[in-house]
């Protein structure tokens, strides 16, 4: 039947499309664990609700298709009568509730963890402008805009696209591992939205607002994000990208102006 | 049309195009409705595929940046404004007095002018994509302090939305005062069928929050010509103050999409299940929690603005709480169909496709609630997922099942089935492999409303790519399919389905002109 062709045939365009797929694994199709202790509480919440909902949805569903499958008129059933059951609809009231409560207390937890922006060692603003970031190291003399270096030419196809199209900057963000930052967030025109996944951050930037935020970067590594509040015409084209180092080298950097040296230029580049 | 013999002269009416301009009937005007929800259906679906066709690859291939958010601010402002929200109108106008035993809607001639007000209101909106500086590109929550950039195209915009609204709100009373005044003798409000129910609440949001969008546009309006500064941080003002606004209509404003589909969907799965509907009181108390809880929801949309602690808690768990009376709906139609005698005719398979697709972005939703993750989807391509999966296979599919649930009543002729189960199959295919990727690309990190995307999102966006344009040209199926039905085909009896319940089965098939002159006895 129509039916089966058309799941035969989604399938095949599915096996078709992952088989031949270069940049996209199944790791990609989830939200990242991320490298802070809070990012790793948001991804449990995540999974958890996920289950929560696949498990509703196995029983509710389920039970739809047997019905769907034996009470047809096709078997020659007759149709029931029943159409109240003040029992039923108080159980499918209350499992429910409770569930949610379930929910809501630890997410609850994860959220009161986040709003702790207090004994931050390091204060950053950070300022959004149509379209590129402005981060200044507070009590330090250290302050740089940072902005899209992917060339016009990968963006109009006349080049090809390197592997971080769209999100590598000329000035990236360096911060230090294992300590406490806040961020200050504003902007200087309309609203932005600083987003970087793997730490679980994402806060709009306001004009005549300063939001704050904190973070403990667990790993050394290379974070990227984006912007995430339609800014206008080039809201796609302004991304964020952390580099994230040990004490040390952070110190080295802030003692040298927020200059990399040339010595690790090549490295940093992207 | 042979079973009204007296008063013959109600029966008159002007022919060809003053027919439809001076028309005060019901059914006319809901025919008027869903005609036009079915043009604005197309040129919000073409401005959906301009958008599909630049993301199929990363890269800017055919439009500018500036264009594209265009496209996605239009096509919101279409499919909410010009195709869900007329198109309910329009079943409203057509079954409304049918279903309650009335001759006809309270107030025939404001009906004509909510109508009319719509043409103006979108050639005035479309006519912005010819105007300097390009349409409206703020998106369709117009915040500001963006939405104010926008060129020549802002008054007419805001104008635009003031006249939707004006028509919304006509609308919206005639249905109340229909409801409360028109019914039948013997037609209580616990025995009016759901689609009333969920309509008469919709109309109370509508009433409620349409004035509240005006206002906020308005104070838009003068923050751009007359110098005030309501939204302008440099002047004194709060620009977050404007989202508040915003949602507060906006989140009743969703509902307002999506609770005349439950009045759908309540008629026809127990009309193909040949079982009345479970808990029928549950059902009218669970569709006024709804409206109830969307009052005090509104800024789970705006987690990410810094709301204070308490304020996030507070959303979030009013948020969650919605999922119970929600629940409730899906338990109710799932037992419905519990030990029935179903058959699948294509109604009930929108319907059906509905209550599970519509229960999959139900749980996106819940997701969506919980505050800490939130921080993680917010204006990602999961919230794209989520809200297209409530509002295509939820409120459009049920849009599309009630045309063909009521079609051969409006018509007299019966649709090919074989066309209708063909559109029905593939526009489901389509559908989910348009917005299920979706979902992946969300999560992984790819914001909405952008023009172009990193290399690792390149393999869904093109999947979704080819969904969109498969569910487009589905539809062209939908319209011949119609277009087919009005002109002709196998004669529909009275009743049309075996396990049909209500009024409106009980008229001839066409009904007459004017629905019931004198009232029906109600059991």
């Amino acid at each position: 039947m129509n039916f089966l062709n058309l799941k035969k045939l989604s399938t095949l365009i599915f096996l078709y499309i992952l088989g031949s797929n270069s940049y996209a694994g199944w790791l990609d199709l989830n939200m990242p664990k991320g490298v802070t202790d809070i990012s790793n509480e948001v991804y449990g919440l995540h999974m958890l609700i996920l289950y929560i909902c696949i498990g509703i949805g196995i029983v509710v569903f389920g039970a739809m298709f047997w019905s769907i499958w034996a009470h047809r008129k096709s078997r020659g059933v007759t149709p029931a009568t029943f159409h109240e059951s003040t029992k039923l609809e108080f159980i499918w009231t209350i499992v429910p509730f409770a569930i949610l409560i379930g929910m809501a207390v630890p997410a609850t937890k994860t959220l009161i963890k986040m709003y702790d922006t207090s004994e931050s060692e390091i204060h950053i603003k950070i300022t959004g402008y149509q379209w590129l970031w402005q981060y200044e190291y507070l009590n330090t003399d250290v302050s740089f805009y940072s902005k899209l270096s992917t060339p016009y030419k990968e963006i109009y196809n006349q080049e090809e696209k390197n592997i971080n199209y769209l999100q590598e900057v000329d000035n990236q963000l360096v911060l230090p591992i294992n300590k406490k930052i806040r961020f200050l967030l504003t902007s200087n025109d309309v609203l932005h939205a600083w987003w970087v996944p793997d730490l679980a951050l994402k806060k709009d930037a306001i004009p005549g607002y300063i939001n704050e935020m904190a973070v403990v970067i667990k790993e050394p590594g290379i974070y990227r994000g984006r912007c995430a509040e339609l800014c206008g015409r080039h809201h796609g084209f302004m991304p964020i990208v952390i580099k994230a180092v040990e004490q040390d080298d952070y110190e080295k950097w802030l003692a040298n102006g927020g200059k990399v040296e040339s010595t690790d230029l090549a490295s940093t580049q992207k | 049309m042979s079973t009204v013999v007296k008063d013959t002269h109600h029966e008159e009416h002007p022919s060809g195009i003053m027919r439809w301009i001076t028309t005060t009937n019901h059914k006319d005007i809901g025919t008027l409705y869903l005609w036009f929800a079915m043009i604005m259906f197309f040129i919000g679906g073409l401005m959906a595929l301009v958008i599909r066709s630049e993301l199929f690859q990363p890269g800017l291939q055919f439009v500018d940046p500036q264009f594209f958010n265009s496209m996605t601010t239009m096509h919101a402002l279409v499919m909410i404004f010009g195709v869900v929200m007329p198109a309910f109108t329009g079943l409203a106008n057509w079954m409304i007095p049918i279903m309650i035993g009335g001759p006809d809607m309270a107030l025939p001639r404001m009906n004509n002018y909510s109508f009319w007000i719509m043409p103006f209101a979108f050639s005035m909106l479309l006519s912005t994509l010819f105007m300097d500086g390009g349409a409206p590109a703020g998106g369709w929550t117009l915040y500001p302090p963006l939405s104010l950039q926008t060129g020549d195209a802002f008054p007419f915009l805001i104008f635009a939305i003031h006249f939707m609204g004006l028509s919304s709100i006509m609308g919206a009373i005639n249905i109340v005062a229909t409801i409360l005044n028109m019914r039948a003798p013997g037609m209580t409000l616990m025995k009016m069928p759901l689609f009333v129910w969920t309509w008469l609440i919709t109309a109370f949001l509508l009433i409620a929050v349409m004035p509240v969008l005006a206002g906020g546009v308005t104070m838009l309006l003068t923050d751009k010509f007359f110098g005030t500064s309501f939204f302008n941080a440099a002047g004194g003002g709060d620009p977050v103050m404007f989202q508040h606004i915003f949602w507060f209509f906006g989140h009743p404003e969703v509902y307002i999409l999506i609770l005349p589909s439950f009045g759908v969907v309540s008629a026809i799965i127990p009309t193909f299940a040949r079982k009345p509907l479970f808990g029928y009181s549950s059902m009218v108390y669970a569709t006024a929690s709804i409206a109830f809880l969307s009052f005090i929801v509104w800024a789970h949309h705006m987690f990410t603005v810094g709301m204070p602690l308490a304020g996030e808690v507070f959303f979030m768990l009013a948020t969650m709480l919605i999922a119970v009376p929600t629940g409730v709906k899906v338990f109710n139609w799932v037992t419905t169909m519990w030990r029935g005698a179903m058959t699948f005719e294509t109604p009930m398979l929108f319907a059906i496709g509905f209550i599970i697709m519509f229960t999959i972005g139900g749980f996106s939703g819940l997701m969506l609630a919980i505050t800490p993750a939130d921080f993680q989807y917010h204006d990602t391509y999961f919230v794209v997922a989520h809200f297209h999966y409530v509002l295509v296979p939820g409120s459009i599919f049920a849009i599309m099942a009630a045309c063909y649930f009521w079609l051969p009543k409006w018509t007299g002729n019966m649709y090919s089935e074989t066309l209708g189960k063909i559109h029905f199959w593939l526009s489901t295919f389509f559908v989910n492999l348009t917005f299920f990727p979706m979902h992946f690309v969300g999560l992984a990190g790819m914001p909405r409303r952008i023009p172009d995307y990193s290399l690792q999102f390149a393999d869904y966006n093109m999947i979704a790519s080819i969904g969109a344009f498969g569910f487009g040209f589905a539809q062209l199926i939908f319209l011949y399919l119609i277009i087919k039905t009005i002109k002709g085909g196998k004669k529909a009896t009275d009743e049309v389905w075996e396990g049909a319940e209500g009024l409106e089965w009980t008229l001839s098939s066409p009904p007459p002109y004017h629905s019931f002159n004198t009232p029906p006895v109600i059991k």
